[in-house]
């Protein structure tokens, strides 16, 4: 820890999931001055996310993979001197005088807290983890359809679930996983919906086998969803939720090989709950918002370029995770260590030792080879939008629909999604347009499959004024001025 | 097999506590959030919207949606995924953006 507080630290890590717990520690084993700052009370990450201690549960692995390596990263955090800053949500980064970064965050279980921080540090680690990619389709505002992610998170922590009877529905690995766990907790799940198929990983066979134990993983939820007589109905799509205050009922169509529905095919399945979610979205903007390069990733999104030390296109910023293009936990600590090693080596003016680099690069190499794969796998195709009826809410903040988005398109001549934003409004609500981004700009492209470009936010989460006017040099608060939080 | 997310986990918690949503009692543990409580009830949404007033709920479950507004309180716009729910905490149905009474 700096001697006062009013020393920078050496890194300043930005998120405290599996990515950012490995690059905290691995910096601090190393003799830096660490700040470890995270939205949430606990660590963990959504990954890792957990219930609070007043829950006095004996068996959190239970609805964990890979438990024991956070259990680790947890256990080196505690013998660290890292300054934990829990509740601390970040709104900006900004270069300072002197070649220092200043962390700026509000604080509070969600944001709305008296005290504005900013936090001084010589490198920062961005951490920041992902968010779940929703692709609208008529009734997915009524409640009761929750992101399958959002189930899982909710679960996870607060050992709860959104109905009785659970519909799993959308793209990508993870739905897998979120079934099983419903399932585990309880949940009835007559299907899982995936809209692509899986015969797609077979046109990757090398990262397949260089990933053992991604197949063991895969084997352990398809045996968990048998056990519990889940149906997997692939090449499918939930095209409407029925109900009005509360999800009755889903119709579930099948897709042509460019997620076109096939007309005749719908079948109603009854249900309390619909989680659903297409994979998952790099959390860029703070990065984003420096200028820090990006790259497409193999499903569509747009996540950091980074180079092979992790470290950004802006010099002393690194990042690990999903950041740099969603790879899954194992994957984001070993891209946390590396980068962790990265900002010791530069600080320390000497080169980190090679053999650990090596191993761990060989690694990430490895796993980053097999995430791609799986992106390719289930990144959507164009012909989803065919599922959006005119009334259909695209943006659920604003509750801008698909023919309002279609309108700009086609008579107001709107052709990016910029464009179609500043006619309608659709991405300018309190999410920011993480909900409806890539809705939004596939309908603006009019072919389906466009993401949105990143933008440059100047703030990542809202912010009351009373935090700007605090956010000062003379009245800019102090880490050591929070509460400490236990975890 | 587990029949609750609880048994599942292992969880002891300590004893429940009272919070209101519209009035009405709810039960809650302590560390479980505004939005768990209210699930754990069955009370899957507890805000209107702006133009169409439908009611919303908890969405995105991480705090990146802000569909789960609720008042909390008196005060609107809280994120009831990430607000632990207190003892007594009276939570009302959120109407369009909250302010009403103050006339905007």
């Amino acid at each position: 820890m700096p001697a006062s507080v009013s020393d920078p630290y050496d890194l300043a890590v930005l998120g405290a999931g599996a990515a950012g717990l490995a690059g905290a520690v691995t910096a601090a084993e190393l003799g830096l001055s660490v700040a470890l700052l995270d939205a949430a009370p606990q660590t963990g990450g959504q990954f890792y996310r957990h219930p609070a201690p007043a829950f006095g549960a004996v068996r959190p692995e239970a609805l964990h993979h890979d438990w024991a390596a956070f259990a680790e990263l947890r256990r080196r955090l505690e013998r660290s001197d890292i300054r934990r800053l829990s509740g601390h949500h970040v709104w900006a980064v900004t270069k300072e005088d002197g070649d220092l970064w200043a962390v700026h965050a509000v604080t509070g279980p969600d944001g709305t807290g008296e005290q504005a921080v900013r936090v001084r540090a010589r490198t920062i680690l961005l951490a920041t983890g992902a968010y779940e990619r929703q692709l609208p389709f008529p009734g997915w505002t009524v409640p009761g359809v929750v992101g399958a992610g959002g189930a899982q998170a909710m679960l996870k922590s607060g050992l709860v679930l959104p109905g009785k009877r659970i519909v799993v529905a959308g793209s990508g690995p993870l739905l897998l996983a979120v079934a099983s766990s419903l399932a585990a907790a309880g949940a009835q799940v007559p299907a899982v919906i995936e809209a692509s198929g899986y015969l797609g990983y077979a046109r990757h066979p090398g990262a397949l086998a260089a990933n053992p134990r991604k197949l063991v993983e895969a084997a352990v939820h398809g045996a968990a969803l048998l056990r519990h007589r889940v149906r997997l109905r692939t090449r499918s799509a939930v095209t409407e939720v029925h109900g009005t205050d509360r999800v009755a009922a889903v119709t579930v169509t099948r897709l042509d090989r460019d997620w076109r529905p096939v007309r005749g095919t719908g079948r109603r399945i009854a249900c309390d709950a619909l989680a659903v979610g297409h994979g998952l979205v790099p959390q860029i903007e703070l990065a984003t918002a420096l200028g820090c390069a990006t790259r497409r990733t193999a499903d569509g999104t747009s996540a950091l370029a980074l180079n092979a030390h992790q470290e950004t296109s802006v010099c002393g910023l690194w990042a690990a995770g999903e950041t740099g293009g969603v790879g899954g936990a194992p994957l984001a600590r070993t891209e946390g260590e590396l980068a962790g090693l990265a900002a010791a080596a530069r600080l320390h003016g000497r080169p980190a030792d090679e053999g650990r680099v090596r191993a761990l690069r060989r690694r990430r190499d490895r796993m980053r080879a097999f995430a791609d794969a799986m992106a390719a796998g289930h990144a959507p195709a164009a012909g989803w939008t065919d599922w959006l009826t005119d009334d259909t809410e695209v943006c659920r903040c604003e509750e801008v629909t698909a023919g309002t988005l279609r309108e700009a398109v086609s008579d107001l001549g709107a052709r990016d999604a910029r464009t179609v934003k500043l006619l309608t409004r659709a991405g300018m609500g309190w999410c920011q347009g993480r909900m409806c981004g890539t809705a939004a700009a596939c309908l603006a492209a009019g072919d389906g499959a466009a993401e949105p470009p990143a933008e440059r936010r100047p703030f990542a989460v809202p912010v009351p004024l009373s935090a700007l006017a605090s956010s000062d040099d003379s009245t800019g608060g102090r880490p050591d001025a929070v509460p400490p939080v236990d975890d | 097999m587990a029949r609750t997310p609880a048994e599942l986990a292992g969880a002891n918690p300590g004893a429940s506590f009272e919070i209101t949503m519209d009035g009405r009692p709810v039960p809650a543990l302590p560390g479980q959030s505004v939005a768990a409580a209210l699930w754990s009830a069955g009370i899957l949404a507890w805000r209107t919207t702006r133009t169409t007033g439908r009611p919303r709920g908890a969405f995105c479950g991480i705090g990146q949606c802000y569909d789960c507004l609720a008042t909390i309180n008196g005060e609107p716009n809280r994120r009831a995924c990430l607000v632990p729910a207190s003892p007594g905490d009276a939570i009302t149905t959120q109407e369009g953006h909250g302010h009403a009474r103050i006339g905007v």
